[in-house]
C-alpha cells in the first residue's frame, strides 16, 4: 500500500525532533514509536484513561486524540521532561515516591503530566481541587488517596522551592536545568 | 486501535477549506478539536477518506464582545471560553457550563464549533446555547447563513448543516441585567456524559417578578429540549420555591426519555424534575442578587 508520509518537526522536552509519519499516526504513537520516548503510556486509545497525557504547547492533551501531523511545529513535554538533565527527580516525582502515589505505575506518566500543569495553574490547591485536577486520569490500583497526598506534598515542596529559588536567583541568577518549570 | 488510512489536508484559510469541502463532498470530514471524531476513528466507527483539519484556520479562533452580543469563532477552544474573564462578566452560565465539559485535557483541544456540530444530546454547549437563545452561523463557498438552535439541531448527532458548510461562529445575545443563571447535571462519574443536564435563565423586573425565563434539558431527547410550558408559568410572578415546584411538576409528562443501561426512563423523568427545579431556583436566587 502506498504510504503517504508527511514530514513533521517538533520540540520534545526541549530537544528538536523530525519524523516522517502517516497522517493517521496518533501523537502517542509518534512519541513512542518514532521518537523512542516510551515513558508516555498508551491505555485505552480513545480518550478515556488519560495515561497518554502530554503537555502540547503549554496545555495538557490526550496524545491519543491528536494526530502526529497536527503537532508539527509544536512544543511537547512528556514525562521524560520532568526530571532534570542530571536525572534528579522533579518534586512531583519525588512526592509520588515519598507518598506511595503509584502501584503498577501504568497511569503514572499521565497523572504526572496532568498534575504538573494543574499545579502551574493552581499552586495552592485544596484536596477537592486536586481531585478535580486529576479527574481526567484513571488509576485502577491506588484508589487515588495516595495520589492526592502526593500532589499535595508536591505543591508544598514546589512552593518552598519557589520562594528559596527567587532568593537564590536574586543572588546568583541561576535557572533549573529542567524542560518544565512548575 | 488505529484509524484507517485517510488523506489529510490542513488549510490555513476558511476559503481554502470550503473549496476542499466542495471538491471532496461526502468523502470529507471536517476535523476541529477532534475529541469526538478521533475516538470514533480510532475505533473505526468513522472512516473518512479525507480529513480536512481546520486547526490552522486562525481566523476562526476568537471571542468578540460588543454591547449586545458575544460572538465566538467556531475554532475557539473550550478552555479559552472557560477562562475568558470578559465572558464571565456578561454571561456566567457559559463560564460555569464550560467547566462541566469532559476534563481539562479535553477542554485543551475541543472547540465550540466541533461540539455544536457533533450535536451530542448529552453535551453541555447545545443545551447552554438553547437556553441563551443563541444563533449559529454557517459558511459555504456560496455565502453565509445564520440559524437558531431550534432550526439547527435535528436529532441525535444530526443537524441541518449542509455537506458543503462549516460552522464559523456562534452568537449569544447578552442578557439584560437582573438575569440569573444556573446549569447542573447528573453524571455517574465526574466528566462523564450527562444522564440528565439542565440549564436555566431567569430575568426579573424591578418588583422582583419574572420578566423572562428559559429552561432547557439535555440527555432526554435527540436535541436540547426547551420547556417554555414550564417557564411561561413563572412570568409575572415572584419565583419562590413553591411556584417553581408547581411549574416543574408536569415535566415528567412533557419529556419522553429513552431507557438505557445507566438509567430507566422513569428515573430520568425524576431527574428532569429535580434538576429543573434546582437550576430554576438557583437562577432565580442569583437574579435577585443582581437587583439594584
Amino acid at each position: 500500500m502506498q504510504r503517504n508520509l508527511k514530514k513533521i518537526a517538533m520540540t520534545v522536552n526541549g530537544k528538536a525532533y523530525t519524523a516522517s509519519v502517516e497522517p493517521r499516526m496518533l501523537l502517542s504513537d509518534v512519541i513512542r514509536d518514532e521518537l523512542g520516548l516510551t515513558g508516555t503510556h498508551v491505555g485505552c486509545e480513545h480518550g478515556i484513561c488519560g495515561a497518554c497525557t502530554v503537555i502540547l504547547d503549554g496545555r495538557p492533551v490526550r496524545s491519543c486524540l491528536v494526530f502526529g501531523v497536527q503537532a508539527d511545529q509544536s512544543d511537547v513535554i512528556t514525562v521524560e521532561g520532568l526530571a532534570d538533565s542530571n536525572g534528579e527527580l522533579h518534586p512531583l516525582q519525588e512526592a509520588f515516591w515519598e507518598k506511595h502515589g503509584l502501584q503498577c505505575g501504568f497511569c503514572t506518566p499521565g497523572v504526572l503530566m496532568s498534575a504538573c500543569h494543574f499545579l502551574q495553574q493552581n499552586p495552592n490547591p485544596s484536596r477537592e481541587e486536586i481531585r478535580e485536577g486529576i479527574s481526567g486520569n484513571l488509576c485502577r490500583c491506588t484508589g487515588y488517596q495516595n495520589i492526592v497526598d502526593a500532589v499535595e506534598l508536591a505543591a508544598e515542596t514546589l512552593n518552598k522551592n519557589k520562594s528559596s529559588d527567587t532568593e537564590s536567583a536574586k543572588e546568583q541568577g541561576v535557572h533549573s536545568g529542567r524542560a518544565v518549570n512548575v | 486501535m488505529k484509524p484507517a488510512v485517510f488523506d489529510y489536508h490542513s488549510p490555513s484559510e476558511l476559503k481554502e477549506a470550503l473549496h476542499l469541502l466542495n471538491e471532496f463532498g461526502y468523502d470529507a470530514k471536517i476535523m476541529s478539536g477532534g475529541q469526538s471524531l478521533i475516538p470514533m476513528m480510532n475505533m473505526r466507527l468513522a472512516r473518512p477518506k479525507v480529513v480536512i483539519d481546520i486547526n490552522q484556520i486562525k481566523e476562526l479562533n476568537y471571542i468578540r464582545i460588543n454591547n449586545s452580543v458575544i460572538q465566538i469563532g467556531g475554532l475557539t477552544r473550550h478552555y479559552q471560553i472557560e477562562e475568558s474573564k470578559e465572558i464571565e462578566q456578561v454571561c456566567r452560565l457559559i463560564t460555569e457550563g464550560m467547566k462541566l465539559i469532559g476534563h481539562s485535557q479535553i477542554r485543551s483541544r475541543g472547540t465550540i464549533g466541533g461540539s455544536v456540530v457533533h450535536a451530542d444530546p448529552t453535551a453541555e454547549l447545545p443545551v447552554m446555547l438553547s437556553t441563551l437563545g443563541a444563533t449559529i452561523t454557517l459558511a459555504s463557498a456560496e455565502g453565509q447563513r445564520t440559524v437558531t438552535t431550534e432550526e439547527f439541531f435535528m436529532t441525535y448527532l444530526t443537524t441541518t448543516i449542509e455537506m458543503n458548510e462549516i460552522l464559523v461562529s456562534v452568537e449569544i445575545p447578552i442578557p439584560p441585567a437582573n438575569t440569573g443563571y444556573a446549569i447542573d447535571e447528573f453524571t455517574l462519574r465526574k466528566g462523564d456524559f450527562a444522564i440528565v443536564l439542565a440549564a436555566a435563565s431567569v430575568t426579573l423586573d424591578v418588583e422582583g417578578k419574572v420578566k423572562a425565563a428559559r429552561l432547557a434539558l439535555g440527555g432526554v431527547d435527540g436535541v436540547p429540549v426547551l420547556l417554555d410550558e414550564v417557564t411561561d408559568g413563572l412570568i409575572g410572578k415572584i419565583p419562590d420555591q413553591n411556584l417553581i415546584a408547581e411549574c416543574c411538576m408536569g415535566i415528567g409528562d412533557m419529556v419522553d426519555p429513552e431507557p438505557d443501561i445507566h438509567a430507566s426512563a422513569e428515573y430520568r423523568r425524576d431527574l428532569c424534575i429535580t434538576y429543573a427545579k434546582r437550576v430554576l431556583e438557583l437562577a432565580a436566587k442569583r437574579a435577585l442578587k443582581q437587583q439594584p
